[in-house]
C-alpha cells in the first residue's frame, strides 16, 4: 500500500517536475534581466491577473453596466441611460403597497431577503451559541461531536436542498412521522409561510456547524480558572453565562454575527434548489432575482439585474465595513480573539 | 461498550444529574439525529424502487417484492400473504383488475383464485435497487456530469494551489513597495461576492469565448483570497535564512520557490487542497450561469436540472444525489480534522 | 471557625494515584503551608479542600461538618488562584463585588466591605481600573481582596507568589504574613519554595508523591527532620547527606573519615546516613573531615565552600566571613556532634 502511494505520488509529481525544470532556464534569464522586482511580478502575476480580470474588472464594469440598457451582452454595444435602471427598480406609486411598484418582484425579493436575514441570523446565532456552549464542556470525544455538527457544512447546497426537498415532500418522511403521531400532514413546500420557514430551517441546518466552531474557539480562549473563581464565588450557571461567558465571548460573537449577516443577504443555493423561489414568489430572494432577471427569464434584462446587484452590493459593503471596523476595534481593546 | 456508556453518562455533577447534563445529553442526541438522520434517509431512500418511493407512509428500509417462478407463467410472480375465510396462505399474483386479484398457489398453479386486495399483504424482503445507481451512468448523462465535475475540481485545485502559493510566496518572502496595497486589494476581493458581479463577469467570459466550457467555470474561481492568506501565514514561519543560504548556493528564485518553500509548505497546501476540492465540487451558482448545454453540465447543475423537470424521477435523482455526496463524505471521514483545525485558525479572516 | 480536618484523602486519575491517603488537622487561625516538589499533589490537595475536585475516597471536615459532598460554593472558603483569575472585563470594584452579589447582600454592605478590603490592601486608587491596566503585584492584591471581602472560614492560596519577580516576592511575603496576623483567619498556602514556607508558616506540611512526609513547625522541621527527604528539602543550601556504617568511633564514611556522634546516641548495626547542615561545619585543623576544595562562592558576609571528601562524596560548607581558601587546597572541618542528624537504612530519623 505504501509502495502504491509512493508510486502514485511519483506519477503525479513527474510531469510537474518536468514542467518546473523546463521553466527554470527561462526564469533564470528573466531573473537576470528583470531582477528581483521582475521575479516578484512573475510570482504575483497569475493570481493578481485572475483577481483583476475576474473580480475587480467586473466590479468596475458593473457600475457602468447598471447605467445602460438594451439586449446586448457586451458593455460596448449597450445604450447609456443614466440612472434609469435604478429609477425603475426603486419607483413605487405607493410604498405601502408593493404591487404598485414598477419592479414589484425586486421589492418582493428585497422584503423576503430582509425578513429572512433577521429571522435566520438570530436563530442561527442563538443555536450556534448554545451548541458551542455545550461543546465547550469537557466532553470526551469532543472532536467527534465537532465533526458531527460540521458535517452539513461540507455538503453541496444542491445536495442539501434535495435532501430536504425529499424529506419535506407532501408524501415525505416528515409528514409520515406526523401522521404516525396522529397529526395532520403539512404541505411544507407549497404553503407560503411553511416554505419560508423551511428555507430558514434548511439554511440553518447547513451552516450551523461552521459558526458553532468559530464560537467554540472563542469560548475556549476564556481561561478555565475564571470559571473556577466564579464557582468559588457561588455563582449560579445563568449568572456565569450572562456576566462572564457572554461578555468575554462578545468580540468573537460580533464578528460571527456580521459574517452570518453577509452570507444571509446572499442566500440562494439551498433555497433555490429547495423551493425554486416558490410557491409563487414566497421564497424569492435577491440573488435569485438577479439570476432570473439577468439570465434565466425569457425577458432578460442584464442592465436591470446589474443595477439590482449594485444595490445588493451596497448593503454588503456596509456590513463588510462594519466587520473590518469590528476587527480594528477588537485589536485596540487588546481584545480576545 | 462500557467505555461508550461511561462516555455517554459522564456528568458534571459528579454523582447526580445536574440539569446542565440533561440538556447536554438531549442537545447532542437531537443534534446527532437531526444531522445524520436526513443524510441516512437519503441513502436509504435511494435504494428504493419507484413503486416503493410513492408509498405513504414510507418504510424505513428498501424492500423488494419477493417473487417466485411458477410453471406455466413466463415471468416471476409476486408473492402475497392472503388472509380470508379460507385461512392464511401464500399466493402468487397473476393479474390484478381493480380491487380483485387473480392469484394462484405456486404449488397448484392450475387453480386461479379471486382474492380481494384488502385481504392480502405483499411478501417482501430487504432488497436494494441497484439499478437506481447503474442506469444514470449507463443510460443517461451522469457519467458525463461526473467526468466534468472531476475535471473542474481537479484542474481548479491544481491551479489554485499553484497560483495561490506563488502569490503567497511573493507576499511573504519579499519586501517591496506596494506589498501592503496588494494585501489590501486581496482583502477587497474577499469582500466582493459572486452575486454582485454576475452579469459583467458573464459578459467577460462570453467575450473570451469561454461560455459553455469547463474552463469558463474554472478560471474565475481559482484565485481564492482565503487560500493566499492561509499559505502566506504558513510561509511566514519558514525562516528566511533557508532562502538566503540557497541564494548563496546560486539557486534561482524560481528554484527557491519550487524546491524549498513549496515542499516546506506542504501541510498548508494540503489544507487548501481539501478546501478547494470541497468548494469546487460544490459550486453551483456560477456553473449554473455559465453552462447551458447538457454535455458540459457539472454534477451539481445536472442534479438541479433533473430536479427541475416536470416529472421528477426521484429514484434516479436520489441515487445521483448520494453519489454527488460521496466524495465530500470521504473527505469528511478521513480529513475533517484538518478542516476544523483550519477553520478555527483562519475562520475569522 | 476555620478548623479543617482531612481523613484519609485519596485521589486517583484513572490508574494514576495522585494522593495516597492524607490525614491532616488544621487549627483555627493557623497559617499552614503545603510544600513539596512539583507533582507531589499539593495543589490537588488544595482543590480537594476547596471543593473544585472531589476525592476518590476520604472525608473533608470543616468545623466538624462533613463537607465532602458539598459544592465549592457552599463551603464558605475563598481561593486565590495562581493566575489570579480576575475577570478581565470588569473593573476592580466589580471584581470584588461579584461574589458578594451572588449572596444578595445589600448594596451598602457590599460597598462597606470593599472599602475595608481596599484600605487593608492599599488598592483604593485602583478600584475603577481594569485588571489589564494593573501590574502583577497589584493584580495579586486584588485577588486577595476578592477573597477577603467574602469573610471566609479559611483562605486557600495556590502558589500566589510564583508569578511575581523576586523582589516583589519578598515584600509580598511580609504583607501576607501581616495580613494573616490582622485577619486571624485560617490560611492554607501552597508553594514549591521552601523559603516561603519557612518564613510564613505556623506549621508546614511537607508532601512528596502524594503522601505527607512530615507536619511540624518550621523550626522543628529544620532541627529534627523526620526522614531523609525532609532533611534534604528544608534548608538552603541543602543538608549534606553521607551514607556510612556504624563503627566504634562513630560513623565511618567511604574513604576513611570517621565522624563522632553525640554522647548517648545508640548506633544500629549496618548502614546509616549522616546529615550535617553546611552552616554547622567550621574550620578546625583537628576536625574529622578532610576535603579538597573545588569551588568557593564568596558572598561577602559568608562563603559557600564546595569540596570533595576522600571517598568522593560532595561536601558543602557555609563559613562566616571570607576565609582565604584556594581551589584545590585541602581543608579540615569540624562540627558540634549535637548538630549531627542520623537516619537509618530506611531513611527514617534516629534519635
Amino acid at each position: 500500500m505504501a509502495a502504491l502511494k509512493q508510486w502514485a505520488g511519483a506519477a503525479v509529481a513527474a510531469p510537474l517536475e518536468w514542467i518546473a525544470r523546463a521553466l527554470d532556464a527561462p526564469l533564470r534569464l528573466w531573473q537576470r534581466v528583470a531582477g528581483r522586482g521582475g521575479m516578484i511580478a512573475f510570482f504575483l502575476a497569475p493570481n493578481m491577473a485572475i483577481f483583476g480580470i475576474f473580480v475587480l474588472l467586473p466590479l468596475v464594469i458593473n457600475v457602468a453596466y447598471s447605467t445602460t440598457t438594451g439586449g446586448a451582452l457586451f458593455l460596448s454595444e449597450r445604450r447609456f441611460v443614466g440612472l434609469d435602471q435604478y429609477r425603475r427598480l426603486l419607483t413605487c406609486d405607493d410604498y405601502s403597497d408593493l404591487l404598485t411598484c414598477q419592479e414589484d418582484q425586486f421589492w418582493t425579493a428585497l422584503t423576503n431577503t430582509g425578513t429572512f436575514v433577521v429571522l435566520q441570523v438570530s436563530l442561527l446565532i442563538a443555536i450556534a451559541t448554545a451548541t458551542a456552549l455545550i461543546l465547550n464542556r469537557s466532553l470526551r470525544a469532543r472532536g467527534f461531536w465537532r465533526a458531527v455538527f460540521f458535517f452539513p457544512v461540507l455538503l453541496s447546497p444542491v445536495v442539501v436542498g434535495l435532501i430536504w426537498r425529499w424529506i419535506l415532500d407532501r408524501n415525505g418522511v416528515l409528514n409520515a412521522a406526523l401522521a404516525g403521531m396522529g397529526l395532520d400532514p403539512v404541505n411544507w413546500l407549497l404553503e407560503r409561510n411553511w416554505a419560508f420557514a423551511a428555507a430558514i430551517g434548511v439554511t440553518i441546518w447547513a451552516h450551523l456547524g461552521f459558526y458553532a466552531l468559530i464560537l467554540l474557539a472563542g469560548l475556549q480562549a476564556i481561561p478555565r480558572d475564571l470559571y473556577e473563581a466564579a464557582e468559588m464565588d457561588g455563582t449560579p450557571p445563568a449568572r456565569v453565562f450572562w456576566r462572564i461567558t457572554l461578555p468575554l465571548l462578545m468580540p468573537n460573537m460580533l464578528v460571527v454575527i456580521v459574517l452570518a449577516l453577509i452570507r444571509a443577504v446572499q442566500v440562494f443555493d439551498e433555497a433555490f434548489v429547495l423551493t425554486g423561489g416558490g410557491p409563487g414568489t414566497a421564497t424569492l430572494f435577491l440573488t435569485q432575482y438577479i439570476y432570473e432577471v439577468g439570465f434565466a427569464s425569457l425577458l432578460k434584462n442584464p442592465g436591470l439585474a446589474s443595477a439590482a446587484s449594485i444595490l445588493m452590493g451596497s448593503i454588503l459593503i456596509v456590513l463588510t465595513l462594519a466587520q473590518l471596523g469590528l476587527g480594528r476595534w477588537n485589536e485596540r481593546r487588546g481584545g480576545k480573539k | 461498550m462500557s467505555r461508550a456508556a461511561a462516555f455517554l453518562t459522564r456528568r458534571r455533577g459528579g454523582a447526580g444529574w445536574h440539569w446542565t447534563d440533561v440538556v447536554t445529553f438531549l442537545w447532542l442526541g437531537a443534534g446527532l439525529v437531526i444531522i445524520f438522520g436526513p443524510a441516512l434517509w437519503l441513502v436509504l431512500s435511494s435504494f428504493k424502487s419507484p413503486a416503493q418511493l410513492s408509498e405513504f407512509p414510507p418504510t424505513l428500509l428498501p424492500y423488494e417484492a419477493r417473487t417466485v417462478e411458477v410453471p406455466g407463467y413466463d415471468r416471476p410472480l409476486p408473492l402475497y400473504i392472503v388472509t380470508d375465510e379460507g385461512g392464511t396462505r401464500t399466493l402468487a399474483e397473476v393479474r390484478r383488475v381493480g380491487t380483485v386479484a387473480q392469484m394462484v398457489d405456486p404449488e397448484a398453479p392450475d387453480e386461479v383464485q379471486r382474492i380481494d386486495i384488502a385481504n392480502r399483504t405483499p411478501v417482501r424482503a430487504v432488497g436494494f435497487s441497484w439499478s437506481n445507481y447503474l442506469d444514470p451512468f449507463l443510460r443517461f448523462d451522469f457519467l458525463n456530469y461526473t467526468r466534468n465535475s472531476v475535471f473542474v475540481t481537479g484542474m481548479a485545485t491544481l491551479i489554485t494551489l499553484l497560483t495561490n502559493s506563488m502569490a503567497a510566496f511573493a507576499l511573504s518572502k519579499y519586501e517591496f513597495r506596494g506589498r501592503g496595497a496588494v494585501l489590501v486589494l486581496i482583502v477587497a476581493t474577499l469582500m466582493i461576492p459572486l452575486s454582485v458581479i454576475l452579469v459583467p463577469l458573464y459578459s467577460i467570459i462570453a467575450g473570451v469565448g469561454l461560455v459553455n466550457t469547463l474552463w469558463g467555470v474554472i478560471l474565475p474561481t481559482v484565485a481564492t483570497p482565503t487560500g493566499v492568506f492561509l499559505l502566506r501565514q504558513y510561509m511566514l514561519t519558514i525562516p528566511d535564512e533557508l532562502l538566503e543560504a540557497a541564494r548563496m548556493d546560486h539557486a534561482s528564485e524560481w528554484q527557491i520557490y519550487w524546491r524549498i518553500v513549496l515542499p516546506l509548505t506542504a501541510p498548508a497546501l494540503a489544507v487548501l487542497a481539501i478546501f478547494s476540492v470541497v468548494w469546487r465540487w460544490n459550486d453551483f451558482l456560477w456553473p449554473l450561469i455559465v453552462l447551458s448545454r447538457q454535455e458540459v453540465y457539472t454534477l451539481q447543475v445536472g442534479l438541479n436540472a433533473y430536479a427541475g423537470e416536470l416529472n421528477v424521477q426521484w429514484h434516479y435523482l436520489l441515487a445521483m444525489t448520494v453519489i454527488t455526496m460521496v466524495p465530500v463524505v470521504l473527505v469528511f471521514v478521513f480529513l475533517q480534522r484538518f478542516i476544523t483545525a483550519g477553520i478555527a485558525g483562519t475562520g475569522l479572516k | 471557625m476555620g478548623r479543617i480536618v482531612l481523613h484519609d484523602i485519596r485521589k486517583a486519575y484513572g490508574a494514576v494515584e495522585v494522593l495516597k491517603g492524607i490525614d491532616l488537622a488544621i487549627d483555627e487561625g493557623e497559617l499552614v503551608v503545603f510544600v513539596g516538589p512539583s507533582g507531589c499533589g499539593k495543589s490537588t490537595l488544595l482543590r480537594m479542600i476547596a471543593g473544585l475536585d472531589r476525592p476518590t475516597s476520604g472525608r473533608v471536615e470543616i468545623d466538624g461538618a462533613d463537607v465532602t459532598a458539598r459544592s465549592a460554593a457552599d463551603r464558605g472558603l475563598a481561593m486565590v488562584f495562581q493566575s489570579y483569575a480576575l475577570y478581565p472585563h470588569m473593573s476592580v470594584r466589580q471584581n470584588l463585588a461579584f461574589g458578594l452579589q451572588n449572596t444578595r447582600m445589600p448594596r451598602a454592605e457590599i460597598d462597606e466591605r470593599i472599602a475595608e478590603a481596599a484600605r487593608m490592601l492599599e488598592i483604593e486608587p485602583l478600584l475603577e481600573r481594569r485588571p489589564g491596566q494593573l501590574s502583577g503585584g497589584q493584580r495579586q492584591r486584588v485577588a486577595i481582596g476578592r477573597a477577603i471581602v467574602r469573610r471566609p472560614t479559611a483562605f486557600l492560596l495556590d502558589e500566589p507568589l510564583s508569578n511575581l519577580d523576586a523582589e516583589l516576592r519578598v515584600s509580598m511575603r511580609a504583607e501576607l504574613s501581616g495580613l494573616h496576623a490582622r485577619l486571624g483567619a485560617t490560611m492554607i498556602h501552597v508553594t514549591h519554595d521552601q523559603v516561603e514556607a519557612m518564613t510564613m508558616a505556623d506549621r508546614i506540611v511537607v508532601l512528596r508523591a502524594g503522601i505527607v512526609e512530615q507536619v511540624d513547625t518550621p523550626l522543628a522541621l529544620y532541627n529534627r527532620p523526620a526522614n531523609l527527604f525532609v532533611a534534604g528539602f528544608i534548608g538552603a543550601p541543602g543538608m549534606n547527606l553521607w551514607p556510612g556504617t556504624a563503627g566504634p568511633g562513630g560513623v565511618e564514611l567511604a574513604g576513611g573519615a570517621v565522624l563522632p556522634v553525640a554522647a548517648g546516641v545508640a548506633l544500629p548495626a549496618g548502614g546509616v546516613t549522616l546529615g550535617l547542615r553546611p552552616q554547622h561545619l567550621r574550620l578546625d585543623p583537628a576536625g574529622p573531615l578532610a576535603a579538597k576544595v573545588t569551588l568557593v562562592e564568596a558572598l561577602g558576609a559568608e562563603s559557600v565552600i564546595h569540596a570533595a571528601l576522600a571517598g568522593g562524596q560532595r561536601l558543602l560548607a557555609v563559613l562566616p566571613g571570607q576565609p582565604q581558601l584556594a581551589r584545590g587546597s585541602t581543608v579540615t572541618l569540624g562540627y558540634d556532634p549535637a548538630a549531627l542528624h542520623l537516619f537509618d537504612g530506611a531513611g527514617q530519623r534516629l534519635g
